[in-house]
């Protein structure tokens, strides 16, 4: 297991977001976290990159205890993630947004910066090829000195998961990756996720609304309603499950 | 490190701004000079205040403050023991400050260091808020440093302020450090410190997510623009001779907010442009204020003409040019969209 999130429980005020939710992503998978609207799924994104301070349970990234920990020094650790609507540095370039992924990747110190030292230099070469390679991977290398906005929807959201990328991460969050995309975008997206996840040696924890995209994409999903657990297994047994069925479309028993 | 044409461009400008100084410092007269005096200083101070402003996105208003502690640190420095005894009407100069006493170097050093201190101990209880409330918190922080002038004369003579200031700054001082602020400020930006700091400007919790403790970038830039800002502060007091607590008021800092806005926030040269037409423009309008002569029609003299058009000719720049005159980007960058 490289992520267990243990017993969480997560309230607003009085409404209770996430109820005494566990589960656990296997090294190397690609775990989908579904379910409608309002059932908790960005915030758990949230709880587990330390956006959101939990009211109660552990969550645990490496067999090391997470939470608490503030959000910088936990991607730090190895989580990265995307944002459910994307959040790109809208003033710079796309090379500058990937270059931001190696802040503390690279190592030359404010002062080696101001007198443009030689380890300025040479930091800065390597973590700019390293950025145009990820970005030559996800077959938008040709845009990189283009402001970031200038972009399709479906390069942005490309340039987001190129970002997170760069800062090494062992894990990936990808927060709705295919909304917004056509079936072609998605098809592309989801063999880039599928390579980049094998060249990296990458886990993924994806939410996601799009059921093909999911069933195509995750070993395991875990399928939320009103913060509660009510289906963990297979994407393709998730789909026929009949609570699963009912969150989604409403009971037809009572009615 | 390979040289490229740019290197040349960038060696051939600096050249150029050498010699203007040079120049101006010999042969332009001296009214001219302290106009080009003026300029340099105030670029050091909107350089140093577009670095928190516009490149790391944090609206705050505190270069007053700044200044008015690098303008008395350097001024304690520079004064005598002797003179400081007979000038400290209202009461004796503590030890401390008899004790102070440099050459100018070191003693505008002393105000930037001293600044930044204050900087980083400020940054502390200031970054535990955003936006307006930023803006309010530092704004505080500018009413505090005067009000603290204003009542300690065991330290800065209080209301009285500090008079006969040797006078060391000339255009050499301030003109070389302006560069070397301007260098300081590109070098920044271009490098993780620059791009972190306008990740913060632009999403922080996206800085954040990507690893970026957006507190440092936050302090840092903070630090630096208050380092720069005392040694402004410095040597304006070593220009004008004389300081006293109102001259730090917040219409400085508004002065200064003029200037980036103009020049576009986050942009270094436009924070230059901003500075040459704010300083530079209202000197030149100066021939409104006089009696003038119009197709024949003698009109008077009307003081205060000069600010009115002044600041009409703000509003519609202003108008055309939403984001101040270079909008985000620096010079070089403008033309690099062009030739594209």
């Amino acid at each position: 297991m490289i992520l267990e999130v243990k017993n969480v429980t997560m309230k607003f005020g009085g409404v209770t977001a996430i109820d005494n939710l566990s589960f656990g992503v296997k090294s190397g998978e690609i775990f989908g976290l579904i379910g409608p609207n309002g059932a908790g799924k960005t915030t758990i994104f949230n709880i587990i990159t330390g956006n959101y301070k939990q009211t109660a349970g552990e969550v645990f990234f490496m067999h090391e205890l997470i939470s608490g920990i503030k959000p910088n020094i936990i991607v730090q650790k190895g989580i990265a993630r995307t944002f459910q609507n994307i959040r790109l540095f809208k003033s710079m370039t796309v090379l500058d947004n990937v270059l931001i992924g190696f802040h503390n990747d690279a190592n030359y110190t404010f002062f080696e910066s101001i007198l443009r030292l030689p380890r300025y230099f040479s930091t800065e070469k390597r973590i700019k090829e390293a950025a145009m390679q990820i970005l030559e991977r996800f077959g938008i290398a040709r845009f990189a000195d283009y402001p970031a906005t200038a972009l399709s929807y479906g390069n942005q959201r490309k340039v987001e998961i190129a970002r997170a990328l760069a800062t090494e991460p062992k894990l990936l969050l990808l927060d709705e990756p295919a909304a917004g995309m056509n079936p072609i975008e998605t098809e592309d997206l989801s063999n880039i996720i599928k390579n980049i996840k094998e060249e990296y040696g990458l886990s993924i924890l994806l939410i996601e609304h799009d059921m093909k995209f999911v069933n195509n994409m995750c070993d395991r999903v875990l399928v939320l309603d009103y913060g509660e657990e009510i289906f963990k297994g297979k994407p393709s047994d998730a789909i026929v499950d009949k609570r699963v069925i009912a969150a989604y479309l409403g009971d037809f028993t009572h009615a | 490190m390979l040289i490229e044409k740019r290197h040349f461009l960038q060696l051939f400008f600096l050249l150029v701004t050498i010699w203007f100084i040079w120049y101006a410092q010999n042969h332009l007269d001296p009214y001219t000079v302290s106009i080009l005096n003026n300029i340099a200083i105030f670029a050091i101070l909107a350089l140093s205040y577009n670095l928190i402003n516009g490149i790391a996105g944090q609206f705050s208003l505190e270069p007053n403050g700044f200044v008015a502690i690098g303008a008395y640190v350097t001024a304690l420095f520079l004064i005598p023991g002797s003179t400081k005894l007979d000038m400290f009407a209202l009461e004796d100069p503590a030890p401390v400050i008899m004790a102070m006493h440099s050459t100018f170097l070191p003693a505008l050093i002393m105000s930037g260091v001293v600044a930044a201190i204050i900087a980083f101990i400020l940054s502390v209880p200031v970054f535990r808020v955003r936006g307006d409330y930023l803006a309010i918190v530092t704004l505080g922080f500018g009413f505090i440093i005067r009000i603290f002038a204003m009542n300690n004369p065991k330290y800065t003579n209080g209301a009285m302020g500090l008079n006969d200031i040797p006078s060391v700054a000339n255009l050499y001082w301030c003109g070389f450090i302006a560069v070397i602020t301007f260098i300081v400020m590109i070098n920044i930006i271009y490098s993780k410190f620059g791009r972190a700091m306008k990740a913060v400007r632009d999403d922080e919790d996206a800085a954040t997510a990507m690893g970026v403790n957006t507190f440092w970038m936050k302090t840092y830039a903070f630090m630096t623009s208050a380092f720069f800002e005392g040694i402004g502060g410095g040597l304006m007091a070593s220009l004008l001779t004389t300081i006293s607590p109102d001259q730090f008021t917040f219409l400085l800092t508004f002065q200064l907010l003029i200037i980036i806005v103009l020049g576009g926030l986050g942009s270094m040269s436009g924070a230059i442009l901003g500075t040459i037409l704010v300083m530079g423009g209202s000197e030149w309008l100066r021939f409104l204020d006089q009696d003038m002569d119009i197709f024949g029609y003698h009109t008077g003299a009307h003081p205060g003409l000069r600010m009115v058009v002044f600041s009409i000719l703000l509003i519609i720049l202003m108008l055309f040019a939403r984001k101040g005159l270079f909008g985000n980007k620096e010079l070089t960058e403008i033309f690099k969209r062009v030739k594209k």
